[in-house]
């Protein structure tokens, strides 16, 4: 009886070992896939990347110059959707969450869904019919709406989700008390979310950082430092498009710098989320 | 004895099941009822009719009238904002917010704008904790985290922001359930303690508890009102032979 307990001990543990090794060994190559990214990145980048580059803007091949105004286009025109979409998208994400329950919830989510899945080339042809087209120029602030519109669906439905998952318990405690609707979900319901939603905003955010197609449309690009968002702006993603297909050595030595600095730019804002969201109470 | 809420041929649905079948009852001001019944019998059920919490659920429907001041709660007109905030309750599961212990206990304070000044506020956060007794055991650590506290603890601190807007009624959904003697024991005597200034309503699957804390029970099956009676007669000598059967454990 004893030896029975014995062998079949050692097979369950042989299994657990297995499986559990198994399972180690793909989140290592996850993991592993991302460090390599991100190095080979770095060692190709590495050599390019000087204060100029930062600061400087692009010049005719070998005369180098640098990314600086594209760093600050793509920063403004992130911004400009950040404003937009992340408002918006919170709000539209508490409304379906907590009084989605009906035919108008159900149409809004399935819009939602279905502009996520839309690529986003297409949102920046819309953008491109329905403003570049009537202020006959490309601008930031056409860029920023097609970024702010790529964001919207997202941060609704990762809200939705978010909010789902507060106890309801939490709800009616606030109702018990006499708590109007609008002010539970405004000032219960939304804070117990939050690091839950400023997760979703912030892998929007880092989402449509990465967006090149629909800022071609949109923003097209500039040479130069533009501050005014009725004019077209330089972004990262669309000045790495232009160094990498360029026939010049320099120019994707140029692109590979301006890639770890938008690799790096995503990282400090993932970083800086956690930072400001990390659990009070 | 004055008569706080006095209910009239209620019955309750949840879609098409019936929860409650007929119930008549009256609750005399500033007394301790307690419910009893098994589970599933309808008395949580009963009790949320008394707030309107059963609301919130879709398809549940109401018949029958909820007097609480000689005021239909379920007639037109009614704000139920405004009626939670006379009849406060208390849940089963400890439920405090994601606040510092002070902000739970102010919350409800400052969205009735209760309040005349900051200094009243604290005030009264301070009464409700000391009503609630709790106060010694959380006054230097106002401003941490409530999930930071005892089970019992946040139960108590639930009461106290109950306690806090200044109800008239207080409902108590099993508030002892999930907590050992010692706790229990303190939750029992704050209410008998509350007694003096609430009317109070408990549920309750403690026999004992029942009989140590309230003035009347009422006894539930299968959503009906079996027996209303004065505690002790209800303990000694009752007159449904179903509540003795039920008080002496002879069924489950």
């Amino acid at each position: 009886m004893a030896e029975a307990i014995t062998k079949f001990g050692q097979r369950r543990r042989i299994t657990n070992a297995l499986m559990t090794s198994l399972t180690a060994i793909c989140a290592l190559f996850a993991t592993v896939v991302l460090i390599l990214i991100i190095s080979y990145i770095a060692v190709r980048g590495i050599s390019s990347l000087s204060v100029e580059f930062l600061v400087e803007t692009p010049k005719p091949v070998g005369e180098g110059g640098g990314i600086g105004n594209a760093i600050a286009g793509s920063a403004m025109m992130t911004l400009l959707a950040a404003v937009i979409g992340l408002p918006v998208g919170i709000a539209a994400g508490v409304y379906l969450a907590e009084y989605g329950r009906n035919w108008f919830g159900n149409t809004v989510r399935f819009v939602a869904d279905t502009l996520i899945g839309i690529p986003s080339i297409i949102i920046g042809i819309f953008v491109y019919t329905l403003v570049v087209l009537p202020m006959g120029r490309q601008s930031g602030l056409a860029g920023g709406l097609a970024l702010a519109i790529i964001m919207l669906p997202i941060v609704a439905r990762t809200t939705e989700e978010m909010i789902k998952l507060v106890p309801n318990s939490m709800r009616e405690g606030a109702l018990a008390l006499g708590a109007p609707q609008w002010r539970v979900s405004w000032n219960i319901v939304l804070p117990a979310a939050a690091s839950g939603i400023a997760t979703g905003a912030m892998l929007a955010i880092a989402r449509v950082t990465g967006e090149t197609a629909p800022l071609l449309f949109t923003a097209l690009n500039s040479r130069f430092y533009n501050f005014y968002y009725d004019q077209p702006m330089s972004s990262l993603t669309v000045q790495i498009f232009n160094y990498a297909t360029g026939p010049f050595e320099v120019e994707h030595a140029m692109a590979w710098a301006a890639t770890l600095i938008l690799v790096g730019m995503i990282l400090v804002i993932n970083i800086l989320v956690r930072f400001l969201t990390r659990k009070r109470y | 004895m004055k008569t706080k809420i006095s209910i009239s041929n209620l019955d309750f649905y949840y879609g098409k099941a019936q929860a409650l079948h007929d119930i008549t009852l009256e609750i005399p001001e500033r007394q301790i009822i307690a419910f009893i019944g098994p589970s599933g019998c309808g008395k949580s059920t009963f009790i949320r009719t008394l707030n309107r919490m059963n609301d919130t659920i879709p398809g549940a429907r109401v018949e029958g009238e909820v007097i609480i001041d000689g005021q239909n709660i379920y007639g037109p007109g009614i704000d139920v904002v405004a009626l939670r905030r006379k009849v406060g309750m208390v849940f089963q599961k400890s439920n405090p917010f994601p606040k510092s212990i002070f902000d739970n206990v102010a919350y409800g304070i400052k969205i009735n704008g209760i309040h005349s000044s900051k200094a009243d506020l604290q005030q009264r956060v301070e009464k409700a904790l000391r009503d609630a007794a709790l106060w010694d055991e959380v006054k230097d650590r106002m401003n941490t985290s409530a999930f930071g506290l005892s089970g019992g603890q946040q139960q108590r601190l639930c009461i106290a922001r109950a306690l806090a807007v200044e109800p008239e009624v207080v409902l108590m959904d099993e508030p002892a359930s999930a907590l050992d003697p010692i706790a229990t024991q303190k939750i029992e005597e704050l209410v008998v303690e509350l007694k003096r200034d609430y009317t109070i309503v408990i549920v309750t699957h403690n026999m004992q508890q029942a009989a140590r804390v309230s003035d009347r029970t009422a006894f539930f099956m299968l959503g009906k009102l079996v027996e209303f009676n004065p505690t002790q007669k209800m303990f000694q000598n009752p007159d449904e032979k179903l509540t003795e059967d039920y008080i002496t454990g002879r069924f489950g």
